[in-house]
């Protein structure tokens, strides 16, 4: 059974998006139950993947037992292991605010969020690149239909666009792919390693174009300037449990530049060794600076969110692009910490949003709120902690990147980042000081809120002080992650044992 | 025969970009259409060409790599399902916005 236990973050969400297809009246409490009781059940797997992990062996499952680089193998490491917990947390907060109602907006929300989690689990897991396009299309497709969940006219502009540039995207994923295969003639990205560091030379130009390709592909999933555009439309328009879900969506691409560049682009392979990092590097700050203005400009509570998501984009990214095994841990730390919180803080907005009827999430004048104090607790908690100021995790997460920069990369990287900073902390002030403020006298506004909305989001915002808690802890893991994924000798050793005679 | 593919290849790639950039949306899906299809004739040459070979390893070493052919037949596959899907949702944005432009305006530039 333990040795099962790799395959289970794929088989659970897939047997309960199959049992959610029944479909029928008055249904929903069944489907609610099946939907809450997956989401537990894996956590609990990532939990006993995570067990397995920190003992720093990794282990693979070969599915059908064709064994690498012939078959398709799920790779369970420290650093799949730390993704796959995360997404069980988050979804757990996502489908509990979901239960609230949100989830009658539509028909079978519950089984295309199980099929969602099943891409993205999928895609944290395995150890195949055309695999691994296979499970980002069965999350595209599943967080396309999530989008237009409820409808309505703002849901479909913003859908024609992120249908669009994705499908394009899967094209050139598959291009990319294409190339690889072809200089190489392998799947399997640890073979793929292996097989690039004795690539003849006449083949390193095939090799650059496809590489870069995929940096493409994982930056419009990441949204990196300039392939950002969809992002702030899509996840301000997105339904709350969705857009909070979306919060692992870039770190989707985000892990994925991590796993393939320092996997197959390592320092064995010769001259191609870190092809990808300049171009991270500037691209990184590049997004810093564009995510600063957007979080200032929006005018929308829900857009001013997604900008905070890009602003930890561009943070993450700007440890990438440092690609010492410092920076990797830190912008792990940092990883867990901004994926809960700006999963929170969505929810959050569309509570208040909620409360304050006409007005919304719009940042303007309105009435007060009927649970205006619980509210603007929460909202302070969330700031604090995505602002990166002390004593929640943000400002643990965000000193361990600075720190993690060396040299003339700190001339580039202290005063963006800390100007993104200060741009989310005026935002944001002004935003709760306008809406919880500066409110018009008059009758309370809004009903009271279910329960499960509040228990979803205080679930994700209670991540910020247990991350500063738990600090001790994370951060060893993080770091025998990090020095695990710059050896990823280790990783090649245990999938191809026989390689070494083969040479 | 390799020119020949290439640059049927070259030619589908380059009208599908072009009808990918355009404005209203039924140019657009039959654009992402047309790419797809460059991108599987391409993903399908990954392998080298190999005319009346077998697909699996014969004594006589001549064979066509089967592993593209895999890979074809599921891009096809989620090909076929893209393209339902953001047709479906063409038809939607259309009868939202009450027009097919894709950021849903009403004034024709083009």
């Amino acid at each position: 059974m333990i040795q099962h236990l790799i395959v289970l973050p794929v088989i659970v969400p897939l047997v309960a998006g199959i049992l959610l297809l029944y479909q029928r009246q008055g249904l929903i409490r069944y489907k609610r139950t099946v939907s809450v009781i997956a989401t537990i059940l894996m956590l609990l797997v990532a939990i006993g993947l995570v067990n397995m992990a920190i003992q720093g062996e990794i282990v693979y499952y070969a599915l059908g037992d064709w064994q690498p680089p012939f078959g398709i193998v799920l790779v369970l490491d420290r650093l799949s292991a730390l993704m796959l917990l995360l997404t069980a947390l988050l979804a757990i907060g996502a489908v509990i605010y979901a239960c609230a109602g949100d989830d009658e907006k539509g028909s079978n929300f519950h089984g295309l969020f199980q099929w969602q989690l099943l891409g993205i689990n999928g895609a944290f897991l395995t150890g195949d690149l055309f695999n691994l396009f296979v499970f980002f299309e069965v999350l595209l497709l599943a967080s396309y239909a999530l989008l237009l969940h409820g409808g309505g006219k703002a849901r479909i502009q913003a859908s024609v666009h992120y249908v669009v540039l994705n499908l394009a995207g899967s094209s050139l994923f598959l291009i990319a792919v294409g190339i690889l295969y072809g200089a190489t003639g392998t799947l399997n990205m640890a073979d793929m390693a292996q097989r690039l560091a004795n690539l003849p030379a006449e083949r390193e130009g095939l090799v650059t174009a496809g590489a870069l390709m995929l940096l493409v592909v994982f930056g419009l999933k990441a949204a990196v300037v300039p392939l950002y555009f969809w992002l702030p439309r899509a996840y301000a328009a997105a339904p709350a449990p969705v857009a909070a879900l979306f919060a692992i969506m870039t770190k989707v691409g985000i892990y994925a530049i991590l796993r393939v560049y320092t996997l197959m682009f390592s320092d064995s392979a010769g001259t191609l060794a870190a092809l990808e990092q300049s171009w991270i590097w500037w691209l990184a700050l590049a997004t810093l600076a564009v995510a600063g203005v957007g979080v200032i400009a929006a005018r929308d509570l829900r857009l001013l969110v997604a900008y905070l998501v890009l602003i930890s984009v561009g943070t993450l990214l700007a440890g990438v692009g440092i690609r010492s095994p410092e920076a990797i841990s830190a912008l792990l730390y940092y990883l867990v910490h901004t994926t809960l919180v700006t999963g929170g803080l969505f929810l959050l907005a569309d509570m208040i949003g909620q409360q304050r009827g006409k007005a919304g999430t719009r940042i303007v004048k309105g009435r007060p709120m009927v649970q205006g104090g619980g509210l603007a607790l929460l909202f302070f908690i969330g700031s604090i902690a995505v602002i990166g100021m002390p004593p929640l995790s943000g400002a643990i997460g965000k000193a361990l990147v600075l720190n993690a920069a060396e040299g003339t990369q700190r001339l580039w990287l202290w005063p963006l980042l800390l100007l993104a900073s200060l741009a989310s902390l005026i935002a944001l002030s002004r935003a709760g000081s306008t809406m919880f403020w500066r409110s018009q006298r008059g009758s309370l506004s809004g009903s009271v809120l279910p329960r499960r909305q509040w228990l979803g989001v205080i679930w994700l915002l209670s991540a910020a002080p247990l991350l500063v808690a738990l600090a001790g802890p994370i951060s060893a893991y993080t770091q025998a992650t990090a020095e695990q994924l710059t050896n990823p000798q280790r990783l090649i050793d245990t999938l191809l044992p026989d390689a070494e005679e083969a040479l | 025969m390799e020119t020949l593919y290439a640059i049927t290849t070259g030619v589908l790639t380059a009208c599908g970009l072009y009808l990918t950039l355009r404005g209203r949306t039924f140019p657009v899906v039959v654009g992402l259409t047309l790419t797809s299809y460059a991108v599987n004739l391409f993903l399908f040459s990954m392998g080298g060409l190999t005319t009346d070979g077998a697909a699996i390893v014969h004594g006589d070493g001549r064979y066509a790599d089967p592993l593209p052919q895999a890979l074809v037949l599921t891009a096809i596959v989620i090909g076929f399902a893209m393209t339902a899907f953001v047709v479906i949702l063409a038809m939607r944005a259309r009868s939202e916005a009450g027009n097919d432009h894709v950021d849903g305006k009403k004034e024709d530039r083009e």
